[in-house]
Formats: C-alpha cells, structure tokens, sequence
C-alpha cells in the first residue's frame, strides 16, 4: 500500500512553484439541508431502552461500505404506492412508524417515536434457531423524502440503506436501498442466507408498508448488483466486534446466570430470555 | 424524475492532474453525470483524481453513495481521491461517513496537487 501525504504534510504552494493560486472557496457554511444530517459522532452512545437488550452498540464507531469486509452490494427494493399519496407523506408516515412495518420477532427501537438525525436506534433482529442478534443503526440523514441509516461495527453489514420516496408519472415509488459490505469474514461466509433473508424482511416491510400507504395490491421490485467483487482483508479484524457471535455469548451468560440464581433460591423467574 | 441540477466540468492543472469541478447539487441522480465526468478526466488512467467541492451547494446521503461506488472504479484502478473546497460541514460529513478514510481531504487545491505530484 503507498502512502500519500495527508493535509498537514502537504507543502505550501510557494514551496511547489505554483503561480497565482486558484483558490476553491469552500462552499456555504450552512447549507440548505443542514439540519437533515446527524452531527458527527466518534462512538455510539445510546441510552438503555425497554424491549429490546441494548447490547453491542454502545462505544462502538459507525461502519460504512468503506469499512466493511467483504463485497460490495447495492439491493434496491421498490414498490409502487401508487397515485393516492405524495412522497413527503409517504416518508412522514415511514419515519413516524418505522417498526410497525417489520416483520413480526424483530423488534426496533429508537429514543423518540420519529425518526430524527443523530438518534440511535437499538435492534433486536431474528436470526434463526431462536437467537436475536442484538445491535443497532445510526439516524445518519433524514429529509422529508428520505431517510438514512448507518451502521455500527459489528452490525452484520458496514454501510447504510436509504429510504425514499419520490414521484414516477403519476405514481408515487417507494425505495429502500442498500448499500454495504459484510461487514466481517463470518458475515461474508454467511452472505447466500444473509442476502435472501434480508430479500424476505424488506419484501414484508414493503408490503405491510404499502397495504398502510393504501396500495391496492403492493408489489416490491428487488435488484441487486455486486458494486464491488473484491474483499478487503485488512477489515477481516472487524471479526473482534461481531454482534452475532457476542449475542451468542451473551445470552449463554444471561441463562447461566439466571440457573445460578434459581438454583441458590436467589428469586430467578426461570422464564425464557425474551430479548 | 427532474435533471440533476448540477455540473461537473472537467480541467487539468500542472503535471496533467484531472479535477472535477462539482457545482449545483449532488444527489443520487448526478451519477451519470459524475460518471461522464470520470471518462473525461481520462477515467483510472491518472494516478490521482480531485474533486473540487468549492461550488457544491447541496449533498444529501444519495450523493455520498454516489462517491463511494466512484471510490470503488477509482481504486479498481488503482488512483487515489482527493477533494478540496468541502465547507466545514460537509468536511464533517464526509468523517461522519467515513469517507474522509479513503478520499484524501485537503484545504486547498494547492494542497491537493501538491500530495498529488
């Protein structure tokens, strides 16, 4: 890999024999959509909520497609809402009930009933043979025609999904678009079933949201294209932060510690771990 | 769907260095404009690529994505990125999204060519 010279070690323009400087004059301090994007974050910091464990999210760094592992996707799943409703409400009623359209056994849950740049979102997502994966995703942009998630390390994938609406003829299109890597070796060796289970979530997500948008019979379009073929195995460390596998640990903790409490007679339920 | 309302023109400073000139706004729908915009800079064949972002107007999280599949031909061909001109909040963005990782943010185009020659 080669170096290049980041902006503090670049030299100055008399040292380079420049001639009159064609300086670019940045752009507007304050642009229009300002406030539609989150402030920057370095960690994640989310407060614990009720419904969901809340575990893998908290100091851990946001992850995009350039910080994933493995290939790069862009899934574009669309849907005609049709003529009876105008983007902006389309994205206001997704943004208000984002999680009402997940299928069932998944379970998101953010600080405020809206969406709003900046909120961390906490997730509890099915992953089969009665496991929830427990991670999260950040409020990067949201307008009134779209929205954007990003990420964490440790998600099964680096990057986000865009959400929005937008006038086709007389039709509005609804559009969730992904764009990512598997975020580490073992998400990568998982991709076939990670892709088709993805493919069955938003198609539901999709379809509920359509039936609520007063779509007579939803439709949801998939595509899928491989952005990027090659894997980046300097990332392959990001094994370390896997949701999956601490989710796992996790919940192996959880019962242990509750047979510890049950069979001391220190008051535990016995019940089955619901999160 | 409307026309992008931006453009990107494409010029070549000293040593043959191509820089994209991007004014207007950058979303989603300008990716076959900053595509057409890539073939003019001669596509991978520079070894380094800028992209002045002085006229940039308005960025939403489509036109980040558009960058990132840029990024993807750029480093297929082994070139760097480069961009100057970011206002301070699109600077912050762009380490928001971590982008700032991969295309190389520099304060001026001077800056720029100079890491570049």
């Amino acid at each position: 890999m080669t170096d290049t010279p980041g902006p503090d070690e670049a030299a100055p323009a008399e040292q380079i024999g420049l001639g009159a400087p064609e300086a670019a004059a940045p752009a507007s301090a304050h642009p229009r959509n300002a406030r539609s994007w989150a402030h920057k974050v370095d960690r994640l910091q989310p407060d614990l909520r009720e419904g969901v464990r809340g575990t893998n999210v908290a100091g851990r760094r946001l992850a995009g497609p350039v910080q994933g592992f493995g290939k790069m996707w862009q899934k574009t799943y669309r849907m005609n809402a049709g003529p009876g409703i105008a983007p902006a409400e389309a994205i206001s009623i997704w943004r208000k009930h984002f999680s009402e359209f997940w299928p069932a056994g998944n379970r998101f849950s953010t600080p405020i009933t809206n969406i709003t740049p900046g909120d961390v979102a906490l997730l509890d997502l099915r992953i089969g043979g009665g496991v929830k994966l427990s991670t999260g995703v950040f409020v990067l942009y949201a307008d009134a025609e779209s929205f954007t998630l990003m990420t964490p390390q440790g998600h099964l994938f680096a990057g986000w999904i865009t959400f929005s609406a937008a006038r086709d003829g007389e039709d509005t299109i609804v559009q969730a678009q992904a764009l990512f890597r598997a975020g580490d070796p073992l998400y990568e060796l998982a991709m076939p079933i990670m892709h088709r289970r993805e493919d069955q979530f938003w198609l539901a997500t999709l379809t509920a949201l359509g039936e609520r948008l007063g779509a007579a019979d939803p439709e949801v379009e998939i595509s899928r294209t491989c952005v990027d073929s090659r894997r980046q195995w300097r990332y392959a460390r990001n094994i370390w932060h896997n949701s999956a596998i601490r989710s796992l640990l996790q919940a192996a903790a959880d019962r242990r510690k509750r047979g510890n409490k049950s069979g001391t007679g220190q008051g535990g339920t016995g019940k089955d771990d619901k999160s | 769907m409307s026309a992008p309302a931006v453009t990107m023109d494409v010029r070549r400073l000293g040593h043959g260095v191509p820089v994209i000139d991007i004014k207007g706004d950058v979303t989603a729908a300008c990716e076959p404009v900053l595509m057409s915009a890539y073939e003019a800079a001669g596509g991978g064949k520079a070894p380094w690529l800028l992209l002045n972002f002085g006229g940039l107007d308005y960025m939403n999280s489509g036109g980040i994505g558009m960058l990132v599949t840029l990024l993807v031909r750029a480093k297929r061909q082994r070139q760097h990125l480069a961009a100057y001109g970011l206002s301070e909040h699109y600077r912050e963005i762009f380490e928001l999204t971590r982008l700032d990782e991969a295309i190389a943010i520099y304060d001026s185009e001077q800056a720029a060519l100079s890491a570049a020659r």
